[in-house]
């Protein structure tokens, strides 16, 4: 049997889109949790260049960053669930906006989230502006990756579960129906989703996570 | 093989990312039309075909177009896989080309603008000081992946190759203001004479822009994103 083996958090969004691609695809992994203020040695092995979680360790080889996890493990296990399309254009789509969701969506989430002031107005701005464009790729479309959901879904899965929580440590809402029905409803799709559903974590720990953080983060 | 008015790449001469891109087209033998943008004065194609960064370059396919230079190389791997196949064929050796090309370009290129923006001796000399860290790391990363070949794709030139081989001229640019040498054959053998080897290579020769164009270039950056102030 091959051993796989993912090094991540619980409640790290780039760790948390490996949980659901390992789930989908029914490859049977071992989840070892880190502390990222006590790194193990063995993360710093796996990782010895970002020390950063996820990390994948597949038959004791490892493979770092979760886009290139992703890939890897559609590529790797490729007859169930396929996560990629097949269509050169479509593929370049998906690549090309999961960039720009981990490059520019999330970051600006989540310094939304924990910045203050008028930082925080400027992130709010510019995290609307990106949301937007997400709206858009949806109209017509019941999943991020066409009529089903796919790489892209997982990529930007994180919008789906994470939002929720850090609206609330925010206080406010960015995602409201009336801005956003399209990313609403592909929410509320993309969580029903079997695996997506079972891995879905406590919403109020992550409340409680998110909320110590920014309380801690003192910006 | 794609009909020459099929593709078309938007780009600006000077530019690492777009002759990342010459150089995979010129590889693949894929005709293509090149269309120079003036980035002081973008053009309406560019806005409409790359709304999101409005930046070069741009391969437009037909109607379609597909931005960012490393999602462009692997389209065009998906459109022409058996003309020079820039990834290789095993998961997890696709998997090292991504991890370090995208080590390239987050980690390692950015330091070239940070020097050209770094103005204090004793900020310059920490930025070369991750340089080093840098070429340290893709000399074992070559030596790992060439299995003792000329490239990092072994006796081809591969993804990993046309990602930081069109880096080469840009890096030797700043290096030449710097007092700095990336490729250094003494402190990186392998790279530097990697680095000698596929810049001569006609594909990536035939998309290097010359000294005038890279100063011209070069005065532009330092207007649009000036040096930190101090």
């Amino acid at each position: 049997m091959e051993k796989v083996k993912l090094f991540g958090t619980w409640s790290s969004p780039f760790v948390k889109r490996i949980v659901w691609a390992l789930n989908l695809k029914n490859i049977e992994h071992e989840v070892i949790y880190e502390d990222l203020a006590n790194k193990s040695p063995e993360l710093l092995k796996y990782n010895p260049i970002h020390k950063k979680v996820p990390v994948l360790v597949h038959n004791e080889i490892s493979i770092c960053e979760s886009l290139v996890i992703l890939q890897y493990i559609d590529e790797t296990w490729k007859n169930t669930c396929p996560l990629l399309p097949k269509d050169p254009l479509d593929r370049a789509k998906e690549r090309f906006w999961a960039r720009f969701g981990d490059e520019e969506v999330l970051p600006s989430f989540f310094g939304y989230v924990m910045k203050k002031g008028k930082d925080q107005e400027e992130a709010k701005e510019t995290t609307l502006a990106h949301l937007k464009r997400i709206e858009q790729l949806l109209s017509e479309k019941k999943f991020l990756s066409g009529e089903s959901f796919g790489f892209l879904d997982i990529a930007f899965g994180w919008l789906a579960e994470y939002s929720h929580p850090l609206e609330v440590v925010a206080g406010l809402k960015l995602l409201d129906e009336d801005s956003f029905p399209n990313l609403c409803a592909w929410k509320d799709r993309f969580l029903e989703i079997p695996a997506i559903k079972e891995s879905w974590p406590d919403q109020e720990t992550l409340i409680a996570k998110f909320q110590e953080s920014k309380d801690g983060s003192g910006k | 093989m794609a009909k020459e008015s099929e593709i078309k790449l938007l780009g600006t001469i000077a530019s690492s990312y777009v002759n990342r891109v010459q150089f995979a087209l010129n590889l693949k033998s894929i005709n293509y039309e090149y269309i120079e943008e003036d980035l002081a004065n973008k053009s309406k194609l560019l806005f409409t075909s790359n709304p999101v960064y409005k930046r070069v370059p741009v391969l437009i396919h037909g109607d379609k177009s597909i931005c960012e230079s490393q999602v462009i190389l692997e389209y065009l791997d998906d459109i022409q896989p058996d003309s020079h196949p820039l990834l290789p064929p095993a998961p997890l050796d696709r998997a090292n080309c991504r991890f370090w090309a995208s080590y390239i370009d987050t980690k390692f290129f950015p330091l070239y603008d940070e020097m050209r923006r770094t103005r204090r001796q004793a900020g310059k000399e920490a930025i070369k000081e991750q340089m080093i860290e840098a070429t340290r790391l893709l000399e074992e990363a070559l030596i790992k992946s060439s299995n003792g070949k000329a490239y990092f794709g072994g006796d081809e030139i591969g993804f990993l190759d046309v990602m930081l081989g069109s880096c080469i001229r840009w890096m030797k640019f700043i290096d030449d203001l710097n007092d700095f040498d990336t490729f250094d054959e003494v402190r990186v053998p392998e790279l530097g004479k990697w680095a000698k080897n596929i810049s001569s290579h006609e594909a990536l020769k035939s998309a290097t822009p010359d000294k005038e164009t890279l100063d011209v270039f070069f005065a532009g950056a330092n207007a649009h994103r000036p040096p930190y102030d101090d």
